[in-house]
C-alpha cells in the first residue's frame, strides 16, 4: 500500500511535468501568435518573413499542388540511410580501434583533419565524382556524420571503467568477451547519446546536399523557393525540418529512456 | 605443509620514458591450503601490483607465481565492480557464462548462495538498488560462483563506512572460513588484517621486499570489536605498527 505522503510526492512530479509541458505548448503558441499579428498589422516584413497563417496555407497548397508528401520522403529516406550506415561505420570502426590501438593510433590524426574540414567544400567534387543524385547526398550527409560518430563511441569505449575490464579479466574473459560483457553494455547510453549528434549531423548533410544538387525534397523546397522568391515556401520548408527533427529527437529519447528504464 | 601456491623470486618493473620502476623486488612467499594471508604495506609499495600478478592480469619482469594448472583464483577489488546493466544474479552468473559453465547446476548453486547470504529478494534488481555492504557481498559471490581455490581481496573493504566495513568484513571472513578457501588479502588496515588473517606479510617501501612475516596466533573472537582488548593481538599490532613507521 502507498502512503499518503509518497502518492502526493509522485503526483507532484506528474502535475509538474504536465506543467512544463503545457508551459512549452503556451510559448509556441503565444511565439505563432506574436508572429501572426506582427506580420497582419505590419511590425515585421511580411513578405520576407511570412506568417504562420500564410505557411499553413502553403502546406495545403503544396500537399495538392507540389507533391510536399513525396519531398518529405525523399528527405526522410535520405536522412535514414545515412543516420544507418552513419552509425553502422561508427560501431564498426569504434570497434576495430578499440581492438587494435595501433590502427587507431595510425588513423587519429586523419581522422582530426577531416573532421575539422568544412565538408561543404567537399560538395563539388563528390558531385563530380558521383554525379547530381541521392548517392551524393548521403554521402555528404556520411561524410559529416560518420567521422564524429567514430570519434564519439571510440571515445566512450576507451573510457569504459577499468576495474570492470580487470573483474572480467580476472574471471577468465578474453579480449572478445571483454568487449560483449563490459564494454559495448557499458556504452549503450553512451552510443545513444551518439546517434542524438549523427541524426542532426544527417539532417545538417542531406539539407547541404539537396541544397547543392537535389531535384526533391525539403532542402530543394527552400533551395527553389529562394530562387523564386517565395518566403513562404522557404519558410515552410524549415518548418517542415523543425517538425521532422523533434519526431527524430523524441523517438531517439524513447530508446533511450527504455534503455536506461532496463 | 599442502601448498598451493608459490610465488619465487618474484620482480617487477615498469617502465617509462624516463626512466625505469623498479616495485617488486625478489619477493618469495610460500601460501598453504586453507591460509588467510593479509599483505600490509604503505602507499605505492606495489601490493595492488603483486595480487594482480597472481591473478595473472599482469606478468612478472621476472621470476613466477608457481601453482597447479587447475588452481583456480579469483579477484576482487575495493571497487565492487557490478554491472549496472545486469542484475543481481546475472553479475553473479558473470564469471559461469565466461567460463562457459553456465549450467542448471551452477545457477542452482548461485541462488544458494544469495539466500544463504540474506540477497535472494534482490535476486532480480539491479546494483543500484542494494547498498554498499550488500554489493560487496554480491561481488563475493560473483567470485565464489565459479569455484576458486584461491580469492584475492584488493582493499575489499576500503570503501565502506566503519560501521559496514565492520560486518561485512566479519561476513566475508565467515564466508571463505565456511567455503574453507584460501585467501590472500591486500589491505592498509592492520585491525583489519589481524581480524581476519593467520598470516600477515609486510612490505617494505619501493622497490618492496617482504619485510616481516608475522604469524598471526592468538584466540579469535567471531566478534571482530572483541579482538582489540586481547594482549597478544595489541602486540601484533604494535609490532606490524612499527615495521610500517619504520620504513616511512
Amino acid at each position: 500500500m502507498m502512503n499518503n505522503e509518497r502518492k502526493i510526492y509522485l503526483k507532484n512530479i506528474k502535475n509538474k511535468k504536465k506543467f512544463i509541458l503545457l508551459t512549452q505548448i503556451l510559448l509556441i503558441l503565444f511565439i505563432l501568435l506574436i508572429w501572426e499579428i506582427t506580420s497582419k498589422i505590419g511590425i515585421i516584413n511580411n513578405f520576407l518573413l511570412s506568417s504562420p497563417s500564410k505557411i499553413f496555407i502553403t502546406i495545403i497548397s503544396l500537399l495538392k499542388n507540389n507533391n510536399l508528401l513525396s519531398h518529405i520522403f525523399t528527405t526522410l529516406y535520405e536522412i535514414i540511410i545515412s543516420f544507418f550506415i552513419g552509425n553502422i561505420i561508427g560501431l564498426v570502426i569504434a570497434t576495430i580501434f578499440w581492438f587494435n590501438k595501433t590502427i587507431y593510433k595510425v588513423f587519429d590524426p586523419f581522422l582530426t583533419i577531416i573532421n575539422s574540414l568544412p565538408k561543404v567544400s567537399l560538395g563539388p567534387l563528390i558531385i563530380i565524382i558521383n554525379g547530381a543524385n541521392v548517392r551524393s547526398i548521403i554521402i555528404m550527409a556520411l561524410l559529416i556524420s560518420s567521422i564524429l560518430s567514430i570519434i564519439n563511441i571510440y571515445n566512450s569505449f576507451k573510457n569504459t571503467d577499468k576495474n570492470r575490464i580487470i573483474i572480467v579479466k580476472a574471471l577468465g574473459a578474453n579480449k572478445i568477451q571483454i568487449f560483449t560483457k563490459v564494454v559495448l553494455p557499458s556504452n549503450y547510453l553512451n552510443i545513444i547519446d551518439s546517434f542524438k549528434i549523427n541524426i542532426s549531423m544527417c539532417f545538417v548533410g542531406v539539407i547541404m546536399g539537396e541544397l547543392l544538387v537535389s531535384k526533391k525534397g525539403i532542402g530543394y523546397l527552400i533551395n527553389y523557393g529562394s530562387q523564386i522568391f517565395n518566403m513562404n515556401m522557404v519558410l515552410t520548408g524549415i518548418f517542415i525540418l523543425v517538425i521532422l527533427t523533434i519526431i527524430f529527437y523524441i523517438i531517439i529519447c524513447k530508446i533511450e529512456k527504455a534503455i536506461k528504464y532496463k | 605443509m599442502n601448498q598451493i601456491l608459490k610465488i619465487d623470486k618474484l620482480y617487477k618493473n615498469y617502465q617509462t620514458r624516463l626512466n625505469e620502476i623498479n616495485v617488486l623486488n625478489n619477493i618469495n612467499l610460500q601460501v598453504n591450503k586453507g591460509d588467510f594471508i593479509g599483505i600490509i604495506g604503505s602507499s605505492g609499495s606495489g601490493k595492488s601490483t603483486l595480487l594482480s600478478i597472481i591473478a595473472n592480469i599482469e606478468k612478472p619482469s621476472c621470476g613466477s607465481i608457481i601453482k597447479d594448472k587447475n588452481t583456480l583464483i579469483g579477484y576482487m577489488l575495493q571497487d565492487d565492480c557490478l554491472m549496472p546493466f545486469l542484475t543481481i544474479l546475472d553479475n553473479c552468473l558473470l564469471g559461469l557464462k565466461i567460463k562457459k559453465e553456465y549450467t542448471k547446476e551452477n545457477i542452482n548453486k548461485v541462488k544458494d548462495m544469495l539466500k544463504k547470504y540474506g540477497l535472494e529478494e534482490y535476486t532480480n534488481s539491479y546494483p543500484k538498488d542494494l547498498s554498499g555492504g550488500q554489493r560487496q557481498r554480491v561481488a563475493l559471490i560473483r567470485t565464489l560462483a565459479i569455484s576458486p581455490d584461491i580469492i584475492l581481496l584488493d582493499e575489499p573493504f576500503s570503501r565502506l563506512d566503519y560501521q559496514t566495513r565492520l560486518i561485512v568484513s566479519n561476513d566475508i571472513y565467515n564466508i571463505l572460513k565456511k567455503e574453507k578457501k584460501t585467501l590472500i588479502m591486500v589491505t592498509h588496515d592492520i585491525d583489519e588484517a589481524l581480524n581476519i588473517c593467520n598470516r600477515i606479510v609486510v612490505l617494505s617501501n619501493r622497490p618492496s621486499k617482504i619485510k616481516n612475516i608475522y604469524n598471526i596466533n592468538y584466540d579469535k573472537d567471531d566478534n571482530f570489536i572483541n579482538n582489540k582488548t586481547k594482549e597478544k593481538y595489541i602486540s601484533y599490532y604494535n609490532k606490524i605498527w612499527k615495521d610500517i613507521i619504520n620504513d616511512e
